[in-house]
């Protein structure tokens, strides 16, 4: 991890944990996301590795622990985390979109409610995104009227169209048909490409390797590995990895 | 027996009668439900507070207090009859805070038994539509940073009205044919006159099959108004 000390860093975990009732998710996670990071996340299920994610925009608020983001505490009771989230996308595995309005307004609805911007720049911008993402045409259409693939790439620009700095995607591909999988991974891999700094929880090994430069495995609540890929795939030190891996590959 | 003769009879003489005491059972019912909402939100409201962990000891305290009896009151209302109600607020509030015409004292509490009754059922009918939207579109929208309640009125709310509208009419269907029970305590509605014409004219079935009927001609369509209402709005989600 040395060398990514001369890397600036984007979020900073520290002991977290949470507890949901009498059941111990996550049992102290340390880790730092820095600036330019693709990381996969990958474990079993129930391990803790949504819930990680999820606490890393305090989705769900951590039993103990701090998460870091730009240097500030986002646990902590001063923050404003209205203010501090936009400034983190969320891409969800249920797509989420808002079935109440257009793809457009949906792109739009950050810009537009949180900051306040004036909705003719919002839709310049908008535009150029879902054009980005393959959907230039289908502005007007409802999230109904999609197929699983469109509204995830949909949600995407959704998220982009805050200009965060980092994107944290939970499973982006556990719910779509096998056939849509991969237009949403080229967006993603695109994504990458731009030196978006993202966070990426998912079951596609394959992608996990092809995009990351770190692969951060969880599992009873704790990291267990974190590495490059090469090596997390190739030589993998952790035993419980070990066997994971023997299973999925 | 029952007898058309004698029922197109009495409809001849007091069908004045019978549409002036429509009249007043639908402004009623018209009267019950918009109170029932106004009511019905700020129960929903209460009963929807939740703590979070950054609130102060004494705020946590507050919603607890504002959410039990937000609670109380809904389940009381839901768990006795509204006939019971009528006669509970009529006779125990309606004689301390009396207002000075008798006539206007009983029609006053009668309407307000009717809407304190329908809050109860219409906050469900409000917190049930807010909770059937999915969680995840409170979490996308507060993900992109909206508060609280920039996501509740651009995102939640107008996806739970179309849950909501439809039950609210239905509310308002039931309500109609509820109030009839105002009539036992001497307020002037629909059921009330039929049962002054049935003592006057000591004729007991006809006069209240008249009535049956004309509860029949106002709920039935409106029932099926508001099912076709239904089905379109469904439509247009689900196309």
């Amino acid at each position: 991890m040395s060398l990514d000390k001369e890397k600036e860093v984007l979020i900073r975990v520290k002991d977290l944990e949470k507890q949901f009732k009498h059941n111990q998710v996550l049992r102290g996670i340390n880790a730092d996301i820095c600036k330019g990071d693709v990381v996969a996340v990958i474990g079993p299920s129930g391990s803790g590795k949504s819930t990680f994610l999820r606490c890393l925009n305090l989705l769900e608020r951590p039993t103990n622990g701090q998460v870091i983001f730009e240097g500030t505490d986002i646990t902590s009771k001063a923050t404003k985390l209205d203010v501090m989230r936009q400034k983190i996308g969320m891409v969800f595995q249920q797509f989420n979109l808002f079935t109440n309005m257009t793809v457009m307004d949906n792109v739009c609805s950050g810009p537009v409610l949180v900051k306040g911007m004036k909705r003719e720049e919002a839709e310049k911008i908008a535009q150029e995104l879902l054009d980005r993402v393959g959907l230039g045409d289908r502005g007007d259409a409802y999230p109904v009227q999609l197929s699983g693939g469109q509204q995830q790439r949909v949600a995407i620009a959704r998220a982009l169209a805050m200009q965060p700095d980092v994107m944290l995607f939970d499973e982006p591909t556990s719910a779509l048909d096998p056939e849509m999988v991969h237009e949403v991974l080229d967006v993603i891999r695109s994504l990458a490409k731009t030196g978006m700094t993202m966070v990426i929880v998912t079951h596609e090994m394959g992608f996990a390797r092809e995009v990351a430069n770190r692969v951060l495995f969880i599992d009873e609540g704790i990291i267990m590995e974190d590495a490059a890929p090469e090596e997390f795939f190739a030589a993998p030190k952790n035993p419980r990895l070990r066997e994971f891996l023997s299973k999925v590959l | 027996m029952f007898s058309f003769e004698r029922m197109l009879k009495i409809w001849t003489k007091y069908g004045s009668m019978y549409w002036s005491g429509l009249g007043y059972t639908l402004l009623f019912a018209l009267f019950g439900v918009l109170m029932g909402l106004v009511l019905g939100l700020i129960l929903a409201s209460g009963r929807m507070l939740r703590t979070n962990p950054h609130d102060e000891v004494y705020v946590k305290g507050l919603k607890w207090i504002a959410r039990s009896i937000c609670s109380i009151y809904v389940e009381i209302f839901r768990a006795t009859p509204m006939i019971v109600q009528v006669f509970v607020i009529y006779y125990g509030v309606g004689n301390v805070l009396k207002l000075p015409d008798p006539a206007i004292n009983r029609m006053f509490w009668g309407m307000m038994a009717v809407g304190f009754n329908s809050a109860a059922y219409m906050s469900e009918v409000i917190r049930s539509g807010i909770g059937a939207v999915p969680a995840g579109q409170m979490e996308a929208a507060r993900c992109l940073g909206m508060s609280h309640w920039k996501a509740m009125s651009h995102v939640i709310l107008p996806q739970a009205i179309r849950n909501i509208l439809p039950a609210m009419c239905n509310e308002f269907v039931t309500i109609i044919k509820e109030t009839s029970v105002l009539g036992m305590v001497g307020i002037v509605e629909l059921m009330f006159r039929a049962q002054s014409i049935a003592k006057q004219t000591f004729i007991f079935l006809e006069p209240y099959v008249i009535v049956a009927i004309m509860y029949f001609i106002v709920v039935f369509p409106l029932s099926k108004i508001i099912a076709a209402v239904e089905r379109r709005m469904n439509k247009s989600v689900t196309r």
